[in-house]
């Protein structure tokens, strides 16, 4: 491999891995305040196909981008109204979103499968892109690229930087010291589910306008699931959450390249790569065996192993919270 | 019937109500009169005795699945591997059935058996994932639900592939006597319909009859009173997953074994998931499976009907049941105070 098949090959990487940015974003700021969206794999389906159809009827992928943001945050306020006003389990609303959002996207897509459609275009960014190394696989791309990479440095600085986003990790850390803080707890919690929401219906429609092009039946199945674990892989934090998903846009590649070294092995075989690699990484962060193997490193780097490795939940995570009973908010 | 029953019952049949009044939208939507809809999807479900005979044969595996699911949850487990169970049990019937001779009565028992083990020690790997390496069991059974597909798609294109040369569509026919045995020219075996009771049975005396119940139950309400009680955690739940797992392989068996005749590329195709929504619609009571899972196999097999005769996707049979759970699971046991709270004085 020589150095521009490098800098193509992480030029793609990063491509690959900028709708799962911004899905993992969304969700990232959901679970911080304490709510789990699991329909996210419905979610991004519906959203792809929405995206397409509006993007296609409106002759414009912004109207596209905004229609699924809508789709996303619809489907965000169920989980919301459902778990927090009639307080059911947010884990069955969003599984059973997940089916319907499947089934909704291939019925109300039926007659737009195959056919071409809007696509969000190239923009190198003059000056920048002509950086070594950095230019071509930064700024090289098109909107949707900086867009994601603007959302991952926005919600870090957002959530870890100010006072607000304080107010939103303390609602998913401890909420009834938020409470007793003056934090309406329930309400933020809806709020930025639909924040959430949106994003990750930004992150559907930027595969089907964008990185993986039209719209077909089953477009997006199975990223919307990767992209709630690569959530758990990257700590609640969008910068790690950000390289989570670099790797599996890596491990997609690294499978192509196999493939073409190894033909003899069946071409299924390297399907199974982004599945393992899920398995593999919340293993990794969660086990006890991840915590006896740095027990085994030298002492002075424990500390530094821990934090590379391990994660830690927010604290309320998927925990409803309901303080008293003369109601709330 | 009292009066608070009377009011669950016309409230719930209200719900189901708007289920199909958005369905009849949908069908609206694409050109389609609801009437028309509707009655094709009835008639595919019940127009004349085969299919009748093919909503039966297609409502085994679901109900099976779905009475070991009432298991899992009971131990408070999210057991969404469950598809991959299924898969896996159609692919160890399938093994034995392609490449052990033997006769018929020694056969499908064995195939049975396979199935029911593999679908078992897939779940032990969703439950060791999530008790050994702290995967829940939602990320774990789902990448092993993928996994399984995959591992299926690689059998049939490479090393069990039919001899006239490999396609993606499945392996080549099993043998008769590697088969169920069925009813007529139907789909139906009447050996697996009648495993089905007794599945429903079990699980009904176990949860209600049995220590083991006992303990399920205490672990998914409460998993500290469970831990003070002397239940091992571990063991039940790996013990519960199993015990679905197994349950789902069987229903695997049956795809394979009645269903189609030979191992297919979505073997299951989903069945996994719907069980999933009925458990959920039943409220986890192992007594409702079997009508609800009848329903669903009612709206499925209508709506493909459905698309032979409209060209609509019938992916439309799934959003009924999709939107009709979500329904339920919202304003199933609805308190109208919590939907329009009494506004608090600031």
């Amino acid at each position: 491999m020589n150095e521009s098949e490098f800098v193509r090959a992480l030029a793609s990487i990063l491509l690959q891995a900028t709708p799962l940015m911004i899905a993992v974003c969304g969700e990232t700021i959901t679970e911080r305040a304490g709510l789990v969206n699991l329909s996210l794999d419905g979610t991004m389906l519906l959203a792809a196909m929405t995206g397409f159809v509006a993007g296609l009827y409106a002759d414009s992928v912004l109207a596209g981008f905004l229609a699924a943001a809508l789709v996303g945050a619809l489907f965000a306020a169920v989980v919301a109204f459902g778990s927090i006003r009639l307080r059911q389990d947010p884990f069955a609303i969003g599984f059973v979103l997940t089916l319907l959002g499947d089934d909704l996207s291939a019925y109300l897509g039926q007659n737009f499968t195959r056919i071409p459609g809007p696509t969000v275009s190239h923009l190198g960014i003059p000056l920048l892109k002509d950086l070594p190394l950095f230019g071509p696989v930064f700024f090289d791309q098109d909107p949707v690229v900086y867009f994601s990479l603007l959302l991952v440095g926005v919600t870090w600085w957002f959530l870890f930087r100010t006072q607000p986003g304080l107010r939103l990790r303390s609602a998913g850390e401890r909420p009834e010291a938020a409470y007793a803080r003056g934090v309406a707890v329930n309400r933020l919690r809806a709020v930025y589910a639909l924040v959430g929401g949106a994003l990750v219906g930004v992150a559907g429609a930027a595969y089907s306008l964008d990185i993986k092009i039209g719209w077909s039946e089953g477009h997006t199945r199975g990223l919307g699931w990767i992209a709630l674990a690569i959530v758990i892989f990257g700590g609640w934090s969008p910068v790690r959450g950000a390289l989570g998903a670099m790797l599996f846009g890596a491990s997609k590649s690294l499978a192509q390249v196999l493939q073409s070294r190894f033909p003899q092995v069946s071409v299924v075989a390297f399907n199974a790569t982004p599945w393992v690699l899920m398995i593999g990484v919340l293993i990794l962060v969660g086990s006890d065996a991840t915590e006896r193997l740095i027990g085994l490193a030298p002492r002075r780097s424990q500390a530094p192993l821990r934090r590379l490795l391990r994660v830690t939940s927010p604290r309320a995570l998927g925990k409803p919270f309901a303080p008293g009973e003369s109601g709330e908010d | 019937m009292s009066k608070a029953r009377l009011l669950r019952l016309l409230w719930l049949t209200g719900l189901v109500g708007v289920a199909l009044a958005v369905t009849g939208g949908l069908l609206a939507i694409f050109g389609v009169s609801p009437a028309q809809g509707f009655g094709a999807i009835l008639r595919g479900a019940f127009g004349d005795a085969p299919r009748i005979l093919s909503v039966t044969a297609f409502w085994v595996p679901l109900t099976l699945a779905a009475a070991g699911l009432v298991i899992s949850f009971t131990a408070g487990l999210w057991n969404i591997g469950v598809e991959g169970q299924i898969v896996m049990g159609a692919v160890a019937a399938s093994w034995l059935a392609l490449k052990l001779d033997a006769p018929q009565g020694i056969l499908v028992p064995l195939e049975i058996l396979a199935a029911m083990a593999a679908g078992g020690l897939w779940a032990a790997l969703t439950g060791v994932l999530k008790t050994r390496g702290k995967v829940h069991e939602i990320f774990g059974g789902l990448a092993l639900n993928n996994l399984a597909v995959i591992l299926t798609n690689y059998l049939i294109s490479g090393p069990w592939q039919p001899p006239e040369g490999g396609t993606f569509r499945g392996t080549q026919p099993f043998p008769d006597k590697a088969m169920l045995p069925l009813l007529g020219e139907s789909r139906v075996s009447p050996i697996s319909l009648l495993i089905t009771g007794l599945a429903i049975l079990a699980v009904f005396y176990l949860l209600r009859g049995t220590i083991w119940g006992l303990r399920l139950k205490a672990l998914g309400k409460s998993p500290r009173a469970a831990f003070l009680l002397g239940v091992s955690s571990e063991r039940q739940a790996l013990l519960a997953l199993m015990f679905c797992g197994a349950l789902a392989g069987l229903g695997g068996a049956v795809r394979v074994l009645s269903w189609f005749d030979s191992l297919r590329q979505s073997i299951s195709g989903g069945i996994g998931y719907l069980a999933l929504l009925v458990v959920m619609l039943s409220g986890f009571r192992v007594l409702l499976v079997p009508f609800i899972s009848f329903f669903f196999s009612a709206v499925l097999n209508g709506s493909i009907s459905l698309q032979l005769r409209t060209q609509l996707h019938s992916s439309l049979g799934g959003i009924l049941a999709g939107i009709l759970v979500l329904l339920v699971l919202l304003f199933g046991e609805v308190r109208l105070r919590r939907i329009f709270p009494r506004r608090r004085r600031e």
